[in-house]
């Protein structure tokens, strides 16, 4: 089922959850953007198969 | 004496490609030690260290959340002395994370939860795992961007078909560039603000088009990337079509442009549609594509520097440039060697000398292009495909990927002109122009003719990057389609 999308995107100030590269984070960071820097280790130790069921399992 | 050959694996250890990127290159420089990698041990990750020559049965039966140390040394004291370095630098980048900082949360789940205002997600780790953060992102009602690469074509497709269902944009994976209120993502340049909106399944064509319209009076709304295989069959253009219901109901959005490679015919389609449904006005530009029919919204043109001019209103970009009076006499052979760190960048040059008449062929043709092997053409390389980046940093990151290239091109008689691209921004490297002088080291015996892709806003600062590659006797064209017209023109002012 589609929803509209949500247009707040082009609209409100970007509030970024970075996971991954942390120079990405510094870079939005000097633009004055409020970023959080996820400390990502693969879950489900590192079982990709498993990590992406439970993500559609919501957890 | 046999080479040696020394794994070690770490399960469950992350560190960004990046930082082990960078790790690895001061195991490389030890003594006696041949080649060395430290990599998330993923099966493309695994492949490279195989094709390398440094995995052996251990890091082989390394898992994708795991880490491979991989060395090959000349004999087994290097290799050891190389190991324990090794250990002693991830020792101490774990003790630099977990000291004194901040605390962090471990998941996106608890980053929203500490951060409500959340609305937008930018997800580089490994292409295994990237879809499942994406689907958490998603599911919490943020909007996505996915850097990684590396992830199945069929996951993308239902990773963006459940955005559609949350109302929310997936750019990506693959997406590398993005200008979302005026804020540059990943590998984007600080372009003023203005109204043209950009929708851009490739990165450096983005760059191109934004940083024109921004140095030449114009401005960006928002250029929304959609990642290389947007357009294709198997994606049927999820994101492109909601980054046009975007720009459409964006009032600071005037004029849409869409760049991307050739879609497929059903694709086009589709898109032509969605174009045709839009209240702007649009420059459609598919690199390499032949004519085709558009709404009356739309015009087609065929390079980037066309794309920016037409969403300037056609004001001409680099008045003045004329490349017949600017042309310096090729010495030496008859051909160019173009040797590009954007992809798209390498894409618009081949159509430039295409419809100069010439024979073309390249690692990453065009419709119309021949390959690397074809006779009598100009060989352009895009130095940013798997084949010369797997397990090295992007050339717009590390330009001595383009070194080896560049010194054969040097002393190569057939070649009469080296052309080039300099692509500056975030995430790029600090002097593009800095670094290319020094590699060729004085007089280059022949025609340097280069682009240079950013804007005065950039870290790098356009100008000074200009100024710096004019004093060493390169010579500098306003854009890219620009570039590559006055390479021919050197070649022709010869014969």
């Amino acid at each position: 089922m589609k929803k509209e999308i949500d247009d707040g995107l082009l609209r409100d100030p970007l509030c970024v959850v970075n996971v991954g590269l942390e120079g990405f984070a510094a870079d939005l960071e000097a633009q004055g953007l409020t970023v959080t820097q996820v400390d990502w280790t693969p879950p489900a130790g590192g079982d990709a198969r498993l990590a992406d069921i439970l993500s559609k399992l919501g957890t | 004496m046999s080479a040696v050959i020394v794994n070690e694996v770490l399960r469950g250890f992350y560190l960004d490609s990046v930082a082990l990127l960078r790790m690895s290159q001061s195991l490389v420089a030890l003594d006696g030690v041949d080649e060395a990698a430290m990599m998330m041990g993923s099966p493309s990750n695994r492949q490279i260290m195989a094709d390398a020559g440094i995995l052996d049965a251990t890091g082989e039966a390394a898992e994708a959340g795991d880490l491979v140390i991989g060395i090959r040394a000349d004999n087994q004291d290097a290799a050891d002395l190389a190991l324990k370095e090794a250990r002693a630098i991830l020792e101490q980048s774990s003790a630099a994370k977990g000291d004194g900082e901040v605390w962090r949360p471990r998941s996106v789940r608890s980053a929203v939860k500490a951060m409500p205002d959340a609305n937008f997600a930018l997800i580089s780790v490994p292409g295994d795992f990237a879809i499942s953060e994406a689907r958490k992102a998603l599911r919490r009602g943020l909007h996505v961007m996915i850097f990684s690469d590396n992830v199945p074509v069929a996951d993308e497709a239902a990773l963006k078909q459940e955005a559609l269902d949350h109302g929310r944009l997936v750019m990506g994976p693959d997406c590398g560039t993005a200008i979302i209120n005026g804020k540059p993502l990943a590998f984007a340049n600080a372009v003023a603000r203005g109204s043209v909106g950009v929708i851009g399944a490739s990165g450096t064509g983005i760059q191109e088009v934004t940083s024109l319209i921004g140095e030449n009076g114009g401005g960006i709304s928002h250029a929304i990337g959609v990642g290389g295989r947007d357009l294709s069959d198997a994606v049927g253009g999820f994101t492109t079509m909601m980054a046009f219901d975007l720009l459409d109901r964006d009032p600071a959005t005037e004029h849409i442009v869409l760049i991307s490679k050739p879609p497929s015919a059903a694709v086009a389609a589709k898109v032509v549609d969605r174009i045709g449904a839009s209240s702007k006005p649009c420059t459609v530009c598919f690199v390499g594509g032949s004519e085709m029919s558009l709404p009356a919204n739309a015009t087609a043109v065929t390079t980037l520097k066309a794309a920016a001019e037409n969403a300037l209103g056609g004001s001409a970009i680099g008045a003045g440039f004329d490349p017949a009076a600017m042309a310096v006499p090729a010495s030496g052979g008859p051909m160019i060697r173009g040797l590009f760190s954007g992809g798209t960048l390498c894409a618009e040059a081949q159509v430039v000398l295409q419809a100069a008449g010439e024979a073309v062929g390249s690692n990453a043709p065009v419709p119309g292009s021949g390959g690397l092997d074809s006779k009598g053409a100009h060989q352009l390389i895009d130095l940013g495909a798997d084949e010369y980046t797997q397990g090295r940093p992007h050339p717009m990151i590390e330009p001595s990927v383009r070194d080896d290239a560049l010194t054969a091109a040097l002393g190569d008689d057939s070649i009469g002109v080296i052309l080039l691209d300099l692509v500056l921004g975030f995430g790029a490297h600090d002097d593009p122009a800095g670094y290319l002088i020094r590699s060729l080291g004085g007089s280059a015996g022949k025609p340097v003719i280069a682009s240079v892709t950013g804007t005065e806003q950039d870290p790098q600062r356009r100008s000074a990057q200009i100024a710096k590659l004019e004093d060493a006797g390169i010579t500098v064209a306003p854009s890219n389609a620009d570039a590559a017209a006055l390479s021919l023109a050197c070649l022709r002012s010869t014969t």
